[in-house]
């Protein structure tokens, strides 16, 4: 690195998303106390809104001058401007899902949408971190505002069981994580990715410990992204947060804890490829088989979709253990795939739910069909596109992950995953059945149609399943572009 | 604009009108009718190219999907000598489900119609699809609209069967994915044809393991959907359950997906597994026939008679297609139409018998021939058909199969021919005791056949009689077909046996 520490202009524009996104989460908290107490604080939403359509745009900016900056500790390249993208458009949704919501649970304010924006800027750190610090600190921010998040309806036991629950084993796996650092840099004398990888490459220190300090590391991220065994706080927190908030932490910040896994186990720890592989294997395999046997005895919707938000977790995985080029596109593409299809499922659980939070047993959505056809056949959707019915998103990502296993051998982690994801339909029909099949009952009788930010929210979401179902080429092409670039 | 991409094309179009017609009126079937008959229409300008040279694939749409490296996917699609056939089953079927359907459907019809023809547009896509990609795309979307049909309109204890129903065919489907995935990654495409000429050419060979792991993979999925024996459990319950319009699509039509993989792609791309395989798919196939022939006999359901005897018929097409003879292979391409027919007919004359009693319990029923006439000798005309007598459809079909599997081992013909007799004995016992004697004193008001009912038993009456007796119009085609078919198993067996190319100038090339 050169000896100039200052930073310069380009270095500001590599980190305009982040900059833009702390702007407005401030300027939310002053609006809102300079508001009077009567005004509608919807508004805010607007704000936020607005604030990460300006960072998305920012986003595009900085992808023009790809680089590094602030001497190597982030780097903007096709892969963190993917991840970048992503996160924002899970927040932009997430706010026109919150909208309607924080109307019905009468705590509309100004600071969840700076807490959710503040979240945006952890997940943004994460994407592009190129240093161990970054990713330290990247996490950390995501982190402690989305522990807030899950708490937000402080009147709520079980928003505050959710919180306490994500905060104590999210600290827990910082501290793993921060071990990890410690070791890395005892054994490398280097926090960057890059010069980590030099040194491993070298060979001079003792792959053991090297071994032992990637694997501190993995257990880090794994408790954020919920890999086995590291997975029981997911469903009792996204059963607990607001199904807006729980949309988010299955969306946002494990899309961004993968993108930072995938990038310290494929750039610094690529040397050490032949001891983590058979880690991520077995984690991955138990991933999938603990998170689709626990959801299918579930009967609470959200709860049900926490355990398939670990399934699915186990499926990415599947893509880290194939550990190749196309293994890195599948995961991006499947990440952004699960995304979509999770928070238009949770958007649609919010608008049943109604006030409180009455209605999520999965009986509790029996004749929507009958009330609300489209809204149903919307659901419709996003749950095919859970199970991997062709023509939707998460059928490619599927598909593009187990390919990449296939092409590095992997035969069983494929043929189990493969069986895993049809015994999966089992309970993702559960919601079928209860929509088409069943008669209506309580929670259909003062369903009042969707309010018009949260039918933005699912026709958005819609449209990017069957968009990325149907005409996959063109995310899959910048995936597999920048995933080559990958170094 | 390509005749086969309208074709295929327009049901979906269908679906998307239906879904913007008003839900209180007929529109929605008129529109779907309009729909499934134009198609139907359309579908027989294919017939003429496709059977000009039965070998060759006519029609061809091959366009790009994806050009994403490692991923190319097109849209590739043909007709040949098969599946023409199936593709004007498909057509002439579909229209009549549409039918029915407006007074056996009594509320929603509108989702109902619009599930009817994306149901129709995945089944004319397995039917011509020449890329496995694509292959498995419509697979699946088959198999949603015939879920949520069962599901939603069927009786009973819907929910549950429907989502077996569901679950079973995709555990068998992923494996196929397995498959398809394992075969991309030996030989860089999904391409079929591409696939197929380079295994011809030797530019890539499969070795017997291979072949036999890929076998197994499309096998599991195709044999679930047939059924074979023993992985036939989620069939009595759907036909049973189903709504009556959906019975006669999953028995006519949806029943043929399976065994059209089997003879397309099991038969050609893994021809070593399959003859490795052959013995025990073979006595799967005979326990399937004598099986279903003996549950059948005991059946007090009328649906869930015909549903077993469904099992019976489609053993004889699996033996025959696991015969590697012509006559086999003809007889399977045969009986695939000719059970869509008669067994077709039959479950619409269920819809008829459910809608007039409520019920489809055989005691429920005696002597209805003496209030209705016409009901009760189209069943047996159906009937008739459907156990193979002479002159009628399903009898070439028959003889054809067993002709097929007695050259390949005799024993396994005279096992299967039990199943002939099996089946007229279970058919022509519960006609006796539904139609024939004294009428029985419970059932009220009976009404005959109308002309609206008999609309759509018309044609199906004479294609029975057609296919049973101008066996011409159809067999040079599906000959011409098959045979190239098999010469391809038999070279690519070959290829396998003497494990290197025999052409290795052509690899060289390359």
């Amino acid at each position: 690195m050169s000896g100039n520490y200052l930073p310069q202009a380009i270095d500001y524009l590599r980190f305009l998303p982040e900059i833009v996104l702390s702007v407005f989460g401030i300027v939310i908290m002053l609006l809102e106390a300079l508001m009077r107490a009567s005004a509608r604080r919807a508004s805010l939403g607007g704000v936020a809104l607005f604030g990460l359509a300006v960072a998305f745009l920012a986003n595009l900016w900085a992808a023009s001058n790809p680089g590094a900056a602030f001497s190597g500790m982030i780097v903007v390249d096709g892969y963190g401007t993917f991840f970048r993208g992503l996160v924002l458009v899970v927040g932009a949704l997430c706010v026109l899902n919150s909208l309607s919501y924080l109307d019905r649970e009468k705590s509309q304010t100004g600071e969840f949408y700076a807490l959710l924006l503040f979240s945006v800027v952890g997940q943004c750190v994460l994407a592009t971190a190129a240093d161990l610090i970054m990713v330290f600190i990247g996490l950390e921010i995501s982190s402690i505002a989305s522990y807030i998040l899950a708490g937000y309806l402080r009147d709520d036991r079980r928003n505050n069981e959710s919180a306490l629950k994500y905060f104590l084993l999210g600290s827990f796996a910082t501290a793993f994580l921060l071990y990890g650092i410690a070791w890395i840099y005892g054994l490398t004398g280097s926090t960057n990715l890059a010069q980590i990888r030099t040194v491993l490459d070298q060979g001079a220190s003792s792959t053991l410990v090297a071994g032992l300090a990637a694997a501190l590391l993995f257990v880090g991220f794994a408790f954020k992204v919920s890999v086995v065994p590291f997975q029981i706080w997911a469903p009792d927190v996204y059963q607990g947060a607001a199904s807006p908030v729980s949309a988010f932490l299955s969306a946002g910040p494990k899309a961004a804890a993968f993108a930072i896994l995938f990038r310290v186990f494929m750039v610094s720890f690529r040397p050490l490829n032949a001891r983590w592989i058979w880690l991520v294997w077995g984690c991955a395999l138990l991933t999938m088989i603990v998170g689709n046997f626990a959801a299918l005895l579930q009967t609470n919707v959200k709860r049900m979709l926490g355990y398939s938000s670990i399934a699915h977790a186990g499926y990415v995985l599947v893509a880290l253990a194939a550990s190749s080029q196309i293994g890195i596109a599948a995961a991006m593409f499947y990440l952004a795939s699960y995304a979509l299809m999770n928070i238009g499922a949770f958007a649609v659980i919010s608008y049943i739910a109604a006030r409180n939070e009455r209605f999520v047993k999965i009986d509790d959505l029996a004749g929507l069909g009958r009330r609300e056809p489209v809204t149903a056949a919307l659901l419709a959707i996003f749950v095919f596109s859970l199970i991997g019915v062709p023509l939707t998103g998460g059928f490619f990502g599927k598909f593009y992950v187990f390919q990449a296993a296939l092409n590095s051998h992997l035969v069983w982690l494929t043929v189990i995953g493969l069986i895993n994801s049809a015994i999966a339909a089992y309970y993702y029909l559960k919601i079928i059945v209860a929509i088409y099949m069943k008669e209506p009952g309580e929670s259909m009788e003062h369903l009042a149609p969707p309010a018009l930010s949260l039918r933005i929210a699912i026709w958005a979401s819609a449209l990017g399943v069957l968009i990325l179902g149907i005409f996959p080429g063109t995310l899959l092409s910048m995936a597999t572009s920048s995933a080559a670039l990958f170094r | 604009m390509n005749l086969l991409s309208i074709v295929l094309f327009l049901p979906l179009i269908g679906f998307f009108v239906v879904l913007f017609t008003p839900r209180q009126s007929k529109a929605p079937f008129y529109t779907a009718l309009l729909a499934t008959v134009a198609t139907f229409l359309l579908s027989l300008g294919l017939l003429a190219p496709a059977t000009a040279n039965g070998a060759q694939f006519s029609s061809v749409i091959n366009a790009l999907w994806t050009d994403v490296p490692g991923l190319q996917i097109h849209l590739h699609l043909g007709v040949d000598g098969i599946s023409v056939w199936l593709v004007l089953l498909t057509t002439l079927l579909l229209p009549i489900g549409v039918w029915i359907s407006d007074s056996m459907i009594r509320e929603r019809h509108k989702t109902f119609f619009a599930l009817l023809l994306l149901f129709e547009f995945g089944l004319l896509g397995v039917f011509t699809a020449l890329d496995l990609f694509v292959f498995y795309v419509f697979w699946e979307i088959a198999l949603v609209p015939m879920y949520i049909m069962v599901g939603s309109w069927g009786r009973g204890m819907r929910g549950p069967v429907a989502v077996k129903f569901f679950v079973y065919t995709m555990l068998g489907s992923v494996l196929m994915l397995g498959s398809i995935l394992y075969l991309h990654s030996i030989t860089g495409t999904f391409d079929y044809v591409d696939i197929m000429s380079g295994l011809n050419s030797g530019s890539f060979t499969l070795r017997p393991a291979q072949q036999m792991v890929l076998f197994l993979g499309f096998f599991a999925a195709f044999a679930v959907k047939v059924p074979i024996f023993p992985l036939h459990t989620w069939l009595p319950n759907t036909y049973t359950q189903a709504p009556a319009p959906a019975t006669f699509l999953l028995a006519a039509v949806m029943s043929k997906m399976g065994v059209y993989g089997l003879l397309r792609f099991s038969l050609t791309l893994t021809a070593a597994g399959a003859h490795s395989a052959a013995r025990w798919v073979s006595v799967l196939a005979i326990i399937g026939i004598i099986y279903g022939a003996l549950l059948a006999l005991v059946q007090t359901n009328i649906k869930r008679l015909i549903a077993y005897s469904s099992i019976s018929h489609l053993g004889f097409i699996v033996l025959g297609i696991f015969s590697f003879r012509q006559q086999g292979a003809d007889g399977a391409v045969y009986q695939m139409l000719a059970h869509g027919i008669s067994t077709g007919a039959l479950f619409v004359l269920a819809g008829y018998l459910e809608q007039r009693r409520g019920s489809l319990e055989i005691s429920d029923f005696g002597g209805v021939a003496n209030v209705a006439p016409g009901l009760s000798t189209a069943f047996m005309i159906a009937l008739l058909a459907s156990v193979g007598l002479p002159a009628l459809c399903n009898f070439v079909g028959e003889f054809l199969l067993l002709q097929g599997a007695a050259l390949a081992k005799f024993s396994w013909a005279a096992w299967a021919a039990i199943g002939v007799i099996l089946s007229a004995a279970y058919m022509l016992w519960m006609y006796q005791r539904t139609f024939l004697g004294k009428l029985n004193t419970q059932i009220g008001e009976f009404a005959d056949l109308r002309a609206r009912d008999w609309a759509p038993l018309l044609p199906l009456i004479a294609l029975m009689v057609w296919l049973g007796i101008y066996t011409q119009s159809f067999l040079p085609a599906i000959s011409s077909a098959t045979s190239h078919l098999l010469e391809q198993t038999n070279m690519n067996n070959q290829y396998q046996v003497l494990a290197n190319p025999v052409r290795p100038e052509v690899a060289d090339v390359r």
